[in-house]
């Protein structure tokens, strides 16, 4: 196998990279903050996106971003009137973005259409624009989380302190709408629109054993999700598995693993 | 006092649900001094402390802070979520970097030199309201402000802390806006007391508020006997080995000057 980006197999692995050094860190303040639900919806609003993207004659991943935008403005609106807890809202804008999109998607059986692929995804299809929208998304995300790292993270732990000492008020529910519906676009075709949350929270919740700082937690999830990502599409080549689902139980066997293995440094003293 | 005020806030009104929380409330903090609210529950305290901080806006009145002042604040206990990890040495730095040795330095001053490398979701109460303090005053602040801080600490730990935060005036020489429950205890370490009730029932040094018919009226005759003899029956407390601490009463008068 020469190395060379014509390689579908080359091209997976440095997807696939690319996609753990995203999901990482961004994937370890969806378990700080509680949001793994609000990926999830985020995700699965994806589709109507995709099917979006399609008709119009855009790149999915653009269809994505804004479908991600508007449901996280819906959220934030519906959130005002607080008869309603924010679970019930994203169930119901979770599952009504999905089944419109499953809806558009059926009614556009004249385009060919692989649903499979974008549901679970498929690392044979990862194309070299794919790997361009990988890393410049990655550019973007990675790089606003490191511009506002400090303050992020003492907002996370206690909003009233970090602000009263000046840390600033970040739009922090609106920026991390933004950077998660950017994830989403990335990770779609690596791991599916119904799996990308599983990436985003498997590898923190792996790492948050080992990890005694915010920083040490972050650099650990890239580690786990890289190999998860590797072993996923490795199995994934071995045996014809959709990629998705091969990388989101690769990291489930290494959660698994965690559980047992090494130090616990949240009980040590 | 003459000194311009740290911080100046005037006729603070705030309405909460057809609630009067703050009504026509003054306060005033000036440098070196410890300004200590007390107030049944309810009575709005915590909001004028937000307020204080920027964190809350008033319906009506002005809160005004010195220029480019440095405020270092306490919060009440955190509850902080297990899925972060957290070492004491990371919860320093949260707002601001410093040396090593600077954090060996703050942790040493309110006395857990210890914890350095501890997982802040194992500390007990009292260590954590001393990180937590230690936290508040890395930054050399001009405004040290602290709310309740000897929640779930015992006596002894409580007049400890009022002690280092004492001490940590004298060695910074920052003002300290101090929101507490322990009357019998904080009344020693503070300069000014402003009793809280919605409205400022009474305010001055802390033996005059003893004294203070609506204080007597707010929080009984026997919690104001406790206050007007603290200095002659408690000055002093027995440390956890069986030292004994003497502990500075507003009318014990050696040691110290201000």
């Amino acid at each position: 196998m020469s190395f060379s980006l014509d390689s579908f197999a080359v091209r997976a692995v440095i997807a696939g990279i690319g996609v753990a050094l995203i999901a990482g860190p961004l994937g370890c303040f969806v378990v700080w903050r509680r949001m793994a639900y609000f990926g999830d919806t985020l995700s699965h609003a994806g589709l109507v996106g995709v099917a979006l993207g399609i008709i119009l004659g855009v790149d999915p991943a653009i269809g994505i971003v804004v479908t991600g935008l508007v449901i996280g403005l819906l959220l934030l609106g519906l959130q005002q009137q607080r008869s309603l807890p924010t679970d019930t809202l994203l169930g119901i804008l979770s599952h009504a973005a999905l089944s419109i999109g499953l809806l558009v998607v059926s009614l556009m059986d004249k385009v060919r259409f692989d649903l499979t692929g974008y549901l679970f995804g498929d690392i044979l299809a990862v194309t070299t624009t794919d790997l361009f929208w990988i890393y410049g998304g990655g550019v973007l995300v990675l790089g606003t989380l490191a511009a506002v790292w400090r303050p992020l993270i003492a907002l996370t732990v206690h909003p009233d302190m970090a602000i009263a000492e000046g840390s600033g008020r970040l739009p922090i529910r609106l920026t991390f709408m933004v950077l998660m519906a950017v994830t989403v676009a990335i990770a779609m075709k690596i791991v599916g629109i119904l799996l990308v949350t599983a990436l985003l929270i498997i590898p923190p919740a792996a790492a948050r054993r080992y990890a005694r700082t915010p920083e040490t937690m972050a650099g650990g999830t890239v580690l786990i999700g890289m190999a998860a990502v590797i072993g996923g599409i490795i199995a994934s080549f071995t045996w014809d598995t959709p990629s998705g689902p091969s990388i989101v139980a690769a990291a489930t066997v290494l959660f698994v693993l965690s559980l047992g293995v090494g130090r616990d440094t949240a009980r040590a003293r | 006092m003459s000194t311009t005020p740290l911080l100046d806030i005037t006729g603070a009104c705030l309405m909460r649900g057809g609630r009067r929380i703050l009504d026509h409330v003054d306060i005033a903090v000036r440098p070196r001094e410890i300004v200590t609210l007390v107030g049944p529950n309810g009575a709005g305290k915590s909001t004028l402390i937000r307020a204080a901080l920027g964190l809350e806006r008033l319906d009506s009145g002005t809160v005004r802070r010195a220029p480019n002042l440095k405020i270092g604040y306490q919060p009440q206990k955190l509850a902080l979520d297990q899925s972060l990890p957290l070492s004491v040495k990371r919860f320093l730095t949260l707002t601001q970097t410093a040396p090593l040795l600077r954090l060996q330095q703050v942790l040493t001053e309110v006395g857990v030199p210890h914890l350095m490398e501890a997982s802040v979701h194992t500390l007990s109460g009292g260590e954590w309201q001393r990180v937590m303090l230690a936290r508040a005053v890395l930054r050399q602040p001009g405004l040290l402000v602290v709310d309740e801080p000897t929640q779930n600490v015992d006596i002894a730990g409580a007049v400890e802390i009022y002690q280092i935060i004492g001490r940590l005036r004298d060695e910074i020489g920052c003002g300290v806006l101090m929101v507490s429950h322990d009357l019998n205890v904080v009344m020693a370490a503070t300069d000014h007391v402003y009793c809280l009730n919605s409205h400022i029932c009474c305010s001055g040094h802390p033996a005059d508020v003893s004294r203070d018919r609506e204080f007597q009226r707010l929080f009984g005759p026997s919690a104001a006997a406790t206050l007007a003899i603290y200095p002659h029956t408690h000055d002093h407390t027995h440390a956890p080995d069986g030292r004994v601490d003497h502990v500075h009463g507003p009318q014990c008068d050696h040691g110290h000057r201000h």
